[in-house]
């Protein structure tokens, strides 16, 4: 665990968010430390998405605020990067290009600078070897380090991370989550992670929060959350811990 | 009042008609939204559904047909509202392409890959049926004047109805099919893969990055390929005219030449440069939107999104050939 800043990086208060009057997130309110990797938990469909898409402004939410260093969400994006779930790489695109295209479309560095920072971003990532191929070219492994190295490239403070082991096996989900506290400590980047993989992320992460019912139903510490005599938290993490343990099998 | 639902005669003796006809229209709400509706007006009570019988089951003849009637005017006016919003939605859509222009990196370069993707691709198709149509001018046209002793006008015939009309409404058409759906599906799988949600994380305009280029590339292009058709289809009716039924070339390019003015080409290159716009702006808007058909997703939004903006673009084609026509002629 890294020591964490008293002051926000991101502030989320009184975040409301509904579709066709289906109320998925109700007063959600949450505080995200400078420098650490905060991870939310919750069952499918409560909202974990939603929230990450609110907190990156790509949804409008109902009622509520989010803040980024104390401004409002809208200007933010040239310091935010965004790990999809489905990576969101664009298949015609070549690796480097996957990962120049921010660099391109959002700077005025010249054209080799450019090139030489996503050859660097690439190198980071161990991927320089496949700068020609195209996406569907490479593993999926591959790919998320790829989506990972493109929200990097333009050194965000922030990246939040939309279930970055889904469809990964147990030894994958490990390696992600390695990933990104590695990561973490070389570009110093604040994460927000959604997740369904407790135990890796229980691991991995500074702060946790549990999501249910639309609302922050406990926010602390990985220690804090294992020691919680909250049912729902209780049951979420074992139920958790079941399914890993038939996974493992 | 108290009214009750018996029957058709019953509901004119107690002069309650219009009662009945809103406590049926309320009644049938409720039952679309899953609720069980009272028997009576002033009864708020519910009642189980196995006892109830709904005042349209009651009811017969006018009554029902008024019902229907009702429907149909709440169906039109919601169809009507939602078509009027969807315009409103388009004609912001193509603004912000337009106006995405000064904010848009590197545009140049994706203006050529869409330049290439519309123009050179559709070039093959374009030219076929140029050609094809010019031929089938010059058959029907030879014989059509030949009935008069006219045959030396069939220059004039096939030169005036390329130009004015064939060429721009056929070339569009083909563009539409060829490039349009790869554009409404290629966006719409954007859509559907999160590219355009990624593309706002990063800070690029996802209507600047995707629509200027195509929409620009489509004032080039259609007016170059209108041209070609055009001249393919000069060709075309030559073959046909002087080479296969023995019309004089002299003749035939004399007529072509003097028939065309100015204005002729003036207004082919206008529907040319219009329908280009309109069909591109379409197509996009219909790829970019993919996420808003309620009810469906995945490669079924993907694949009604196309089948939508190609038919959307075909007929705004012919319509707005019409309005222009109707200005110029």
């Amino acid at each position: 665990m890294t020591e964490l800043s008293p002051h926000p990086i991101l502030t989320v208060s009184g975040l409301r968010k509904e579709f066709s009057g289906h109320v998925i997130l109700d007063t959600v309110d949450l505080a995200v430390p400078r420098g650490s990797i905060v991870s939310i938990f919750g069952r499918s469909g409560a909202g974990k998405s939603v929230f990450l898409k609110c907190l990156a402004g790509l949804l409008a939410p109902d009622a509520g605020v989010v803040r980024f260093e104390r401004e409002s969400i809208g200007g933010i994006r040239s310091r935010c990067g965004y790990l999809f779930q489905s990576n969101a790489l664009f298949d015609s695109l070549t690796v480097l290009e996957n990962v120049a295209l921010p660099l391109e479309q959002t700077t005025r560095l010249a054209r080799n600078d450019i090139l030489q920072a996503a050859h660097d971003a690439l190198i980071s990532l161990g991927l320089d070897a496949f700068a020609d191929h195209f996406p569907a070219q490479i593993s999926g492994g591959m790919q998320k380090r790829l989506a990972l190295a493109r929200a990097l490239v333009t050194h965000p403070h922030l990246v939040l991370f939309d279930e970055p082991t889904a469809g990964l096996d147990p030894p994958g989900r490990t390696a992600v989550f390695e990933m990104i506290v590695e990561y973490r400590r070389r570009f110093d980047f604040t994460a927000v992670i959604v997740t369904h993989d407790v135990p890796e992320a229980l691991a991995a992460s500074d702060r946790v929060a549990l999501l249910d019912e639309g609302r922050i139903r406990f926010e602390g510490t990985p220690s804090e959350f294992t020691a919680s005599d909250d049912c729902i938290v209780k049951s979420f993490g074992d139920s958790n811990v079941a399914i890993r343990r038939e996974d493992d099998n | 009042m108290r009214v009750r639902v018996r029957s058709r005669v019953s509901i004119i003796r107690t002069g309650g008609f219009a009662a009945v006809l809103l406590k049926i229209v309320r009644t049938e709400s409720g039952r679309v939204s899953g609720r069980c509706a009272p028997t009576d007006v002033t009864d708020q009570a519910t009642r189980p559904c196995e006892d109830y019988r709904t005042p349209l089951q009651n009811a017969s003849g006018s009554t029902i047909g008024v019902v229907k009637m009702m429907r149909l005017l709440q169906a039109v006016g919601q169809n009507s509202l939602a078509a009027a919003a969807g315009v409103g939605d388009f004609a912001m859509f193509t603004s912000r392409a337009v106006a995405a222009v000064p904010a848009t990196r590197h545009l140049g370069g994706r203006w050529v890959r869409a330049v290439h993707e519309q123009g050179v691709r559709c070039l093959p198709v374009v030219t076929i049926v140029g050609l094809f149509a010019g031929l089938v001018l010059g058959l029907q046209g030879y014989y059509v004047l030949a009935r008069f002793g006219s045959e030396g006008l069939l220059g004039t015939f096939v030169s005036l109805t390329l130009t004015r009309e064939l060429a721009p409404v056929l070339a569009a058409l083909m563009i539409v099919g060829q490039a349009g759906s790869a554009i409404s599906a290629e966006i719409g799988i954007h859509r559907n893969s999160e590219q355009i949600d990624a593309l706002t994380t990063m800070g690029i305009d996802p209507i600047g990055y995707l629509i200027t280029p195509r929409l620009f590339a489509a004032l080039v292009v259609f007016p170059i390929l209108t041209t070609v058709f055009t001249l393919v289809g000069l060709a075309g009716g030559y073959f046909s005219g002087s080479l296969l039924l023995g019309l004089d070339p002299g003749v035939y390019w004399s007529a072509v030449h003097s028939a065309v003015r100015p204005a002729d080409l003036t207004e082919c290159l206008l529907k040319a440069t219009v329908f280009g716009l309109l069909t591109i702006a379409i197509c996009c808007h219909s790829g970019f939107t993919t996420h808003r058909r309620l009810g469906v997703s995945g490669s079924r939004a993907v694949s009604l999104s196309t089948t939508r903006g190609v038919v959307l673009a075909s007929i705004t084609t012919l319509a707005a050939d019409y309005l222009i026509t109707s200005f110029l002629i």
